[in-house]
């Protein structure tokens, strides 16, 4: 029996049967550290001998440009913004996360459909329509929630980047200025993924801490998914 | 989009939204052309939405077409991307303001297609939720060979996604496009019952099929405003006065 399912519907001309590798979700609000940690597990996987691809949003061949300009230039309206970037999760899952799955590898995946649906649901999508829409995706074997509260979310955006337009919600006019704005956007994400938690079984991972004490809790979580021999969620 | 998104059906606007469906030589263009020019003479506020309105979303679809790199899904998604931009930038503004809104083309046109290429039709289904539903959806019913003697010969050669070359069915392009048009035919046909589809023959006249057309819409017009500023004479009345 193959170790993937499709949440619902699937996609056409895909045999499950093929898929041999894992597929690794970290998830979280934006600043919370997911790039750093998973461009330290690919080293750590590929010091341990496993094929690995990492890969985040908005980077497909296909809409990845033209969905960037769209975000700055916030010309599409919500159901449309949110379709954008559906057809550009599809693009990497069909073209990339599948085929590396297919080879084995390890998929190590900067957010997935459920920071889409997040983002999609404040702008005023229908959740129900965006599962609806997101049931051609792959179930994950793991998804680790990188949980921080949003003061320290705050403390750690001031120093890094400081606060972005999109990044605080500018596009939905929630405050009088980025940080007002950022707070209230980042609190309503913030609910709708502790939402889901349960929904879709996320593994919930502290990451309040610095980088090296977050690290190593997951590391040792996903020790075990790459140990293990069965079916993805 | 605040407030939400609504459900096809749910919504409630003054204006009307007409649309057509057949597959291409069906003679829906010319007979919604036709609908266009009346409504005009008539006085009613026309507005025609078309397809690719979004810059960016033609981009990256005329990209994906050029390189043959969309897939049954993407391009699925790609289409409804561009539909909602449509929906929500072209077809609800003039709907809340009561005018006529016109659309050649609309979602069954992409149940058609995508469910051909092998997306499941419930899928496709419930992603166009957000869509407006028509007030009349005519759908012009022409056999393939009627329809096929019509574009073949008298027009641009036939492009790569347009014949459904991605799906394999034959490597000459004609023979490829026949095929596919049979199939898109079928899921027009089971759609008539499921979304009360309104059958033209589209084997008759020009000039039967447009009498049924407007007599259709004019039933559906009722109270639907018109222009308030009324001259005497204007170009439109002139025009409808003369009998070619």
């Amino acid at each position: 029996m193959a170790r993937f399912s499709f949440f619902s519907e699937g996609l056409p001309g895909i045999d499950l049967e093929e898929l041999k590798g894992k597929l690794i979700v970290l998830e979280g609000t934006d600043g919370v550290g997911r790039s750093t940690h998973i461009g330290l597990l690919k080293q750590w996987l590929e010091n341990n001998g496993h094929a690995v691809l990492d890969t985040g949003m908005t980077r497909s061949p296909l809409a990845g440009k033209r969905l960037k300009q769209a975000k700055e230039g916030h010309t599409l309206g919500g159901i449309a913004m949110s379709l954008f970037y559906a057809t550009d999760f599809a693009d990497r899952l069909e073209n990339e996360i599948i085929p590396a799955l297919r080879a084995g590898f390890i998929v190590l995946t900067d957010r997935y459909i459920y920071s889409l649906m997040a983002r999609a649901i404040v702008r005023g999508a229908d959740p129900e329509w965006l599962r609806e829409v997101y049931g051609f995706a792959l179930k994950p074997d793991a998804i680790f929630y990188l949980r921080v509260n949003i003061d320290d979310l705050v403390t750690r955006v001031l120093q890094s980047t400081g606060f972005n337009y999109w990044e605080s919600g500018m596009d939905l006019h929630m405050g009088e200025d980025l940080y007002e704005s950022f707070v209230r956007y980042q609190r309503w994400l913030l609910g709708e993924f502790d939402k889901m938690v349960e929904t879709y079984g996320f593994d919930i991972v502290d990451a309040s801490g610095t980088i090296e004490e977050v690290f190593p809790r997951l590391r040792d979580r996903i020790q075990r998914i790459v140990e293990r021999n069965g079916h993805a969620q | 989009m605040a407030g939400g998104m609504k459900i096809y059906g749910k919504h409630r606007f003054p204006g009307r939204l007409f649309i057509v469906e057949g597959i291409d030589g069906s003679g829906k263009s010319t007979q919604l052309m036709l609908l266009q020019k009346w409504l005009e003479s008539e006085g009613y506020v026309v507005y025609f939405s078309e397809w690719n309105s979004s810059p960016l979303v033609r981009d990256v679809t005329k990209r994906g077409k050029k390189k043959h790199m969309l897939t049954p899904m993407t391009f699925s998604l790609i289409h409804a991307t561009d539909f909602a931009d449509r929906t929500e930038h072209d077809i609800i503004p003039p709907l809340k303001a009561g005018a006529v809104v016109l659309a050649d083309r609309y979602i069954f046109t992409a149940f058609a297609r995508d469910v051909v290429r092998g997306v499941s039709p419930s899928w496709v289904r419930g992603l166009y939720e957000f869509a407006v539903k028509p007030t009349v959806s005519f759908y012009f019913r022409a056999p393939l060979d009627v329809a096929m003697k019509r574009i073949l010969g008298g027009r641009d050669a036939i492009k790569y996604y347009e014949a459904g070359m991605d799906l394999g069915l034959s490597d000459d392009i004609e023979v490829c496009f026949e095929l596919f048009q049979g199939k898109i035919i079928e899921q027009y046909e089971k759609m008539v019952d499921e979304f009360g589809l309104v059958p033209i023959d589209a084997t008759r006249s020009i000039e039967e099929q447009q009498a049924e057309v407007r007599r259709i819409v004019m039933q559906a017009l009722e109270g639907t405003k018109k222009t308030r500023i009324r001259r005497w004479l204007d170009l439109a009345s002139l025009a409808k006065g003369s009998r070619a």
